[in-house]
């Protein structure tokens, strides 16, 4: 006779938006996992229809505050796509700087405030800050920067103004932005301390053998545009996304769950699959940064994304410093455009992973149809996934440890339940006494 | 609190528990708190911040003395969460336009809420929730709203000080045309016929939309005593349409009874001129 036991989480904590776990083990054997996500839906994709394709930078920022710039800048490139605008250098290399700011904004606060505490096991950012005062009052500096910069570019950090289908309502004077430069050079060295440090932590050995999506250019670190290439060898158009990659219902969720069309197998997003597929491309100093880690890349131990995102956020102030210091005013801010009866699609690198928008419009401007895939619902399969893997290793304790000790494994995807508004809750199900 | 070191100090009271407490949102206001990097240790230090997910893993039960409560209620079951959370409340706000006006999804209250779930959903029956998305004070009653999307982290610091120092926060109800004119920042629909919500919306974004050559889409919901048939007229009359001003008017804080009252009067008079 086996002991069967349920572990649940009822909500996770230090992840954005709402979910919870729940976990059944038939004595050592992990009967079933899941991820419930019960943040209520607000229907995005519903109510879009009918509304002027001018405002859905402006609708789609809210489906999640903390990577409002994703949701703006995949819903610009998709219409952009469908109206048949080609944007111009200068429009490009703005749009690359003001995602610089929410990869340092969301990076830094993940990193420090959500991830870091569960290496030293404290509860908090604050109550990490009582042992590490210096490092994560340097992580507040740094998320700081990321949000002046959005303010600067886009408005105000959270749901920025200035984001345009064709471009920007408006360029930010040379002089605006070259007032950040003296904090970005300190934070490019600070980024680079903060990332030596987080290579340091005490990882779990705990590698899998992932299917690693992530966007790929030939001429950058991808961020707005490339095609979606995988470790597994895979590359296909952002135009062909949708046969490849699938979204399905589930019923423990309020979140479309995603995986490969081929299987329904599952695959994971996120600054480790840039890193691993893209790492070339970091600027000179993450490049060299990421050779010192220690890390042998490509990495497939999810713990350390942490020093992905590190990386990454290195690689966010350098990029932001070159845009800035080259930067020249231009004029129109926004390309012009008819508008026409049509379909785009367009994925960009959101701070946890791909996402893709497509939408139809109309001869009026208006949208017709929107489909929106977050970065969240794509990892959900692959984070029930992991946990199937990691649980056996973690059952030497009671419900509160293997509880956690799950906890740890879901934050290392720095998972956005807010965005999966198609979309989490651990609840631990080790049954009834047999 | 200062029991533990033995000894009395006259002015100490014990720090105000604080909950974070979400409903349907996008977690930026809460993100807010976050945001305030330079006061957050400090927040932190004057407050005892006993629920807040998102920040910490330590979990209080209550009663709290504060509940800072973000998002709009649009399930049965976040209905009766709200009521728990009031009484277990002694102070209760709302920050943001979800929590203080039923935020952006409120669009479903004037649709087909069965049409939307299957829009969005292939096994509608998995999802349950409420044909409205409605604001907190529809259900329990507030002690304070603080406006916006997304509320500004200046005016949550204000609420917390306010609150630590037992006084009423201040958190001015004033347009945002006031604000363009502090700024020096030309207004975009004397100049360049921007239909723009700044004479009827409250102040407290800092009245950014207008310096970026845009018009205002009300963040931060209706100003005190708005007039704003008066404004849709006007800008009916120099040239915008229905179909422009009724989506401007329904958006973040399309509830907003004010706003609410004004896109309705918008479509009614389209109605009524469709059949005469």
């Amino acid at each position: 006779m086996t002991e069967s036991r349920t572990i649940k989480v009822e909500a996770l904590t230090r992840v954005e938006g709402e979910g919870g776990l729940y976990v059944r083990l038939e004595g050592e054997r992990v009967d079933d996992v899941k991820l419930s996500i019960y943040e209520p839906p607000r229907f995005f994709e519903a109510f879009l229809r009918g509304r002027a394709l001018e405002e859905v930078p402006d609708i789609t920022a809210r489906i999640c505050g903390i990577c409002p710039v994703a949701y703006q800048m995949s819903a610009v490139h998709a219409l952009e796509a469908a109206l048949d605008v080609t944007i111009s250098p200068e429009i490009r290399r703005l749009r690359r700087l003001l995602y610089c700011g929410e990869w340092i904004e969301s990076h830094a606060l993940h990193m420090h405030l959500l991830h870091a505490p569960d290496f030293f096991g404290v509860d908090s950012g604050i109550d990490l800050a009582g042992r590490f005062p210096d490092e994560v009052n340097r992580g507040l500096r740094l998320k700081k920067h990321g949000n002046e910069l959005l303010e600067v570019l886009g408005g105000r950090a959270i749901h920025p103004i200035n984001v345009a289908v064709g471009g920007f309502y408006k360029a930010p004077k040379k002089d605006d932005l070259l007032r950040l430069l003296p904090d970005f050079e300190w934070g490019l060295e600070a980024a680079i301390a903060t990332t030596r440090w987080v290579a340091t932590l005490d990882f779990p050995d705990f590698t899998r053998a992932y299917d690693m999506v992530a966007l790929q250019h030939p001429d950058e670190y991808a961020m707005n545009e490339g095609h979606v290439a995988s470790t597994s060898g895979s590359a296909v158009a952002v135009e062909d996304y949708e046969d490849h990659y699938e979204e399905f219902h589930v019923e423990h969720s309020t979140a479309l769950h995603s995986g490969r069309t081929a299987g329904h197998s599952s695959y994971h997003v996120g600054p480790l699959a840039r890193i691993n597929l893209n790492h070339e491309q970091l600027f000179p100093k993450a490049r060299r940064l990421a050779d010192e880690t220690g890390i042998d890349w490509p990495c497939w131990n999810p713990f350390q994304s942490i020093v992905a995102r590190g990386l990454e956020l290195v690689h966010a102030y350098e990029e932001a410093i070159a845009i800035i210091r080259n930067y020249k005013p231009f004029s129109p801010p926004r390309i012009e455009y008819q508008h026409r009866a049509s379909s785009g699609c367009a994925a960009t690198e959101a701070p946890r992973g791909l996402i893709y928008h497509r939408y139809e419009v109309d001869d009026a401007g208006l949208v017709t149809f929107a489909k929106i895939v977050p970065p969240t619902s794509q990892n959900q399969q692959q984070i029930e996934a992991d946990l199937r893997d990691w649980l056996p290793r973690v059952l030497d304790g009671d419900d509160d440890h293997i509880a956690r000790e799950c906890e740890r494994l879901v934050r290392c995807y720095d998972p956005c339940i807010s965005c999966s508004t198609h979309f989490l809750k651990l609840t631990v199900d080790r049954g009834e006494q047999a | 609190m200062s029991t533990e070191t033995g000894h009395k100090q006259p002015q100490s009271r014990a720090r105000p528990k604080l909950a974070v407490v979400k409903f349907a949102s996008c977690d930026g206001c809460q993100l807010s708190l976050l945001d305030c990097e330079d006061e957050l240790l400090a927040v932190a230090g004057v407050v005892d911040i006993a629920y807040f997910l998102e920040a910490t893993s330590r979990i209080v039960p209550g009663p709290y003395d504060v509940a800072l409560v973000e998002g709009s209620i649009t399930t049965a079951h976040d209905a009766q969460r709200i009521q728990d959370i009031r009484q277990q409340s002694k102070y209760l706000i709302t920050i943001g336009a979800c929590a203080t006006a039923g935020g952006i999804q409120s669009l479903k209250n004037w649709a087909d809420h069965e049409e939307f779930l299957r829009a969005v959903y292939a096994h509608p029956e998995f999802i349950s929730t409420l044909a409205t998305s409605t604001p907190i004070a529809n259900h329990v009653a507030v002690d304070f709203e603080l406006r916006g999307c997304p509320i500004n982290r200046h005016q949550l610091v204000e609420v917390i000080a306010a609150l630590v120092a037992g006084r009423k926060p201040r958190t001015p109800t004033h347009s945002v045309c006031l604000d363009c004119k502090r700024r020096g920042t030309v207004c975009v629909e004397v100049a360049q016929g921007i239909p723009c919500l700044g004479p009827i919306t409250q102040t407290g974004c800092g009245a950014i939309c207008p310096a970026y050559d845009r018009g205002c889409y009300g963040c931060f919901g209706p100003a005190a005593q708005p007039n704003c048939s008066s404004l849709t007229d006007h800008y009916e009359a120099t040239g915008s349409t229905r179909e422009q001003l009724v989506p401007l008017l329904r958006n973040f804080n399309a509830a907003a009874p004010e706003f609410q009252t004004a896109s309705d009067r918008l479509m009614a008079n389209s109605d009524t001129e469709a059949q005469s």
